[in-house]
């Protein structure tokens, strides 16, 4: 019997479930994570770049904050970040795995420029502005709708799905610019006289307060609202949503008309609000980024300001730091997957813990 | 038409290697979004090691069968790497595989433009060695120059698109695998190591997955370093969906999605515009295919049944 029990491997240590974690634990592994990840970091561009990661950082500090335009940027790439992010939440939120973010707010930019183009010499501006925001939103939620309406009805998968309408609409972006483009060079000249309008000649100063009422509304929505409480119950369990009456479809085609409508706003803001024009990059990979940030916020608006500003200011910081120091720009890129894989990683030390079992003695 | 239909199987044959790793991979229940990273960093890391390779021998110094060797076995060892980090992430920490996926594009993509740029963007000479072809293809009229042409990696793309199909559908490793991409539980309760399998099979997903950028830089761009290999990482992924996970289709389906990529620049009376249009064709296609398959709800060409989803033990 001794003899058979000593022949069992036991395992060194098992991986268990945890309670939930009180929120400055949660906290502390999660600053425990940063900073392990900026470490990793240091060592990876000392053997990188040769360079002293002190003054690397010093000068991610300085692209990020070094002047007062610098911070405006800042500002504006993370209010844009935020929008995506929100939009994308409500249907994480519900597991619905939308990563054609990209591609509904490009279409949403696209429908914007069209309008500033054809239209803008036919309106006056406030009824342009009106059409725009309309004509942005509508393209939003109809790229997010077919694959919405596909999941429910057939249940087809909505990862690949929105993954290829990001394409789709890459290429009609890419179509348009060839088309109508009147030089034929491919590239749209800024429009400036029919963009939205400028506060206080502070041009990035609407787009910020636009995102900001909507981190608010996307937060009250999904915390306090029966909509809201609908989603969460999808997402945790769709079994759970049938038995108490919640019905499934209806609950993802609506949350994706919000989500579809928030990425038009994003595009209209990107191309109405910021750049007055289009390329097929006008988007800038901010869907996909956007999930990220979404994720490690565990869908609460008010941290994903904080998990985007994260990433805006690293993307910011390494401008700066490849022109410096002379090195590709592409070591931002490194970075941040380091930092990333490490705030990814984090989430196990919140949900399991790792036992140990104890050493039996062998005459026992 | 024979140049464009060469061509169409030379950029074909990265989409199918791409997909074929990226099938294995979702095979076992991992929905692998970093492929386009790991394509990336596999080119760049056969690149590297060709230029070292290289930079070591000389010019006179060169072997032939070497200065394939050595770039293949770097590209395979720089995306599995990249494989064992996705399933540190999702298998070990059991973290979300949409989110590690795409954090592994980023990250891959960093990680290859920084390589290419410590060296020469141009590797025309290592590329040589990889279209090199069969003295005698040249003399065999339209036969020769649409089979025999082509260069060594080709046919290894092949050859491993068909070893998958087999190795899935007719061996004991490959009914364990689906099982495990199934229903993790239930292979569990079979006795089949669903870490283990999961783990093997998206390492060697991506170094196969790896192989196609590194064809796509050496054969099909003639050894010239363009940025958009991660373009060609997307659309692998949409051929896995294209060929309902079969291996064997997409031999045909990667040819179909190489002549549809490229189809604009041979067709000619077409104006600029519409060839955009014309570069929408693969992805249209394969939403059509998606809800095609998912309207007709056939058992034979679902995705596996637990993609995207890890598995616990101990939990419900």
């Amino acid at each position: 019997m001794s003899k058979n029990n000593s022949k069992t491997r036991s395992p060194l240590f098992h991986i268990v479930k945890r309670d939930p974690m009180t929120w400055y634990g949660a906290l502390g592994v999660r600053i425990f994570a940063i900073a392990a990840a900026l470490l990793l970091s240091a060592v990876v561009i000392m053997l990188l770049a040769q360079k002293n990661p002190l003054e690397f950082y010093k000068a991610i500090i300085d692209g990020a904050f070094g002047s007062v335009d610098r911070i405006w940027i800042l500002a504006q790439n993370l209010v844009m970040l935020l929008c995506v992010s929100l939009a994308v939440t409500p249907a994480f939120k519900m597991k619905f795995w939308n990563i054609g973010a990209e591609g509904q707010v490009l279409v949403g930019g696209l429908a914007t420029a069209t309008v500033m183009m054809f239209f803008g010499d036919k309106m006056s501006l406030p009824l342009l502005i009106v059409v725009m925001t309309l004509a942005s939103i509508t393209a939003g939620i109809i790229w997010a709708l077919l694959p919405a309406i596909s999941k429910a009805l057939w249940n087809t998968n909505e990862t690949l799905f929105t993954l290829m309408m990001n394409y789709i609409a890459i290429q009609l972006v890419a179509f348009f610019l060839k088309r109508f483009v009147k030089s034929g060079s491919g590239v749209l000249e800024p429009m400036h006289e029919y963009g939205l309008p400028v506060i206080a000649d502070m041009p990035y100063l609407l787009n910020i307060i636009i995102v900001a009422v909507l981190t608010i509304i996307v937060y009250i929505y999904l915390k306090y609202s029966k909509q809201g409480y609908e989603i969460s119950v999808v997402g945790e369990s769709e079994n759970t949503a049938k038995y108490i009456g919640i019905n499934v479809k209806k609950v993802i085609v609506r949350t994706l008309i919000i989500s579809g409508a928030i990425c038009g706003i994003a595009g209209l803001l990107l191309v109405g609000g910021t750049n007055h024009t289009i390329s097929t990059t006008t988007v800038g990979g901010r869907g996909f980024t956007a999930i990220m940030v979404s994720w490690l916020a565990k869908f609460n608006p008010f941290v994903m300001v904080l998990t985007s500003f994260l990433i805006v200011f690293l993307e910011r910081g390494a401008e700066q730091v490849s022109s410096q120091f002379r090195i590709p720009s592409s070591i931002s890129d490194i970075i941040t997957g380091i930092i990333l894989f490490f705030i990814i990683g984090c989430e196990f030390f919140l949900q399991y813990k790792i036992v140990f079992s104890k050493h039996r003695k062998e005459n026992d | 038409m024979l140049t464009f239909l060469v061509n169409a199987i030379r950029l074909g044959m990265t989409f199918l290697l791409g997909s074929t790793g990226e099938t294995i991979t979702e095979k076992s229940g991992h929905l692998n979004l970093g492929t386009p990273g790991v394509m990336c960093v596999g080119a760049s890391c056969g690149c590297f090691a060709e230029y070292i390779y290289f930079d070591a021998v000389g010019v006179i110094g060169i072997n032939p069968v070497l200065a394939i060797l050595i770039p293949v076995a770097a590209t395979f060892l720089g995306s599995a790497l990249m494989g064992i980090l996705f399933c540190f992430l999702t298998v070990t920490l059991r973290v979300n595989q949409n989110v590690t996926g795409l954090a592994l594009t980023t990250f891959g993509v960093g990680v290859s433009d920084y390589i290419i740029d410590k060296t020469d963007i141009i590797y025309s000479l290592g590329s040589d060695y990889f279209t090199a072809s069969l003295p005698f293809a040249q003399n065999l009229g339209w036969f020769g120059e649409l089979f025999l042409s082509h260069g060594i990696l080709i046919y290894v793309a092949l050859a491993i698109a068909l070893l998958t199909s087999f190795v899935l559908n007719k061996t004991k490793v490959g009914l364990h695998l689906r099982a495990v991409g199934e229903n993790p539980a239930t292979a569990d309760a079979a006795g089949i190591n669903v870490s283990l399998y999961r783990y093997s099979a998206t390492c060697i997903g991506c170094g196969i997955s790896g192989l196609g950028g590194l064809l796509f830089i050496m054969d099909y761009l003639n050894g010239n370093w363009e940025y958009c290999v991660d373009a060609i990482g997307w659309l692998a992924i949409a051929l896995v969906i294209f060929t309902v996970w079969k291996p064997n289709l997409a031999i045909i389906g990667s040819i179909i999605f190489g002549a549809l990529y490229i189809m604009s620049t041979y067709i000619e009376g077409f104006s600029t515009e519409t060839k955009e249009i014309f570069k929408m064709l693969p992805y249209i296609v394969t939403v059509i295919v998606l809800l095609f398959t998912s309207i007709r709800d056939k058992k034979k060409n679902q995705p596996p049944q637990s993609l995207g989803l890890n598995y616990f033990r101990e939990e419900r």
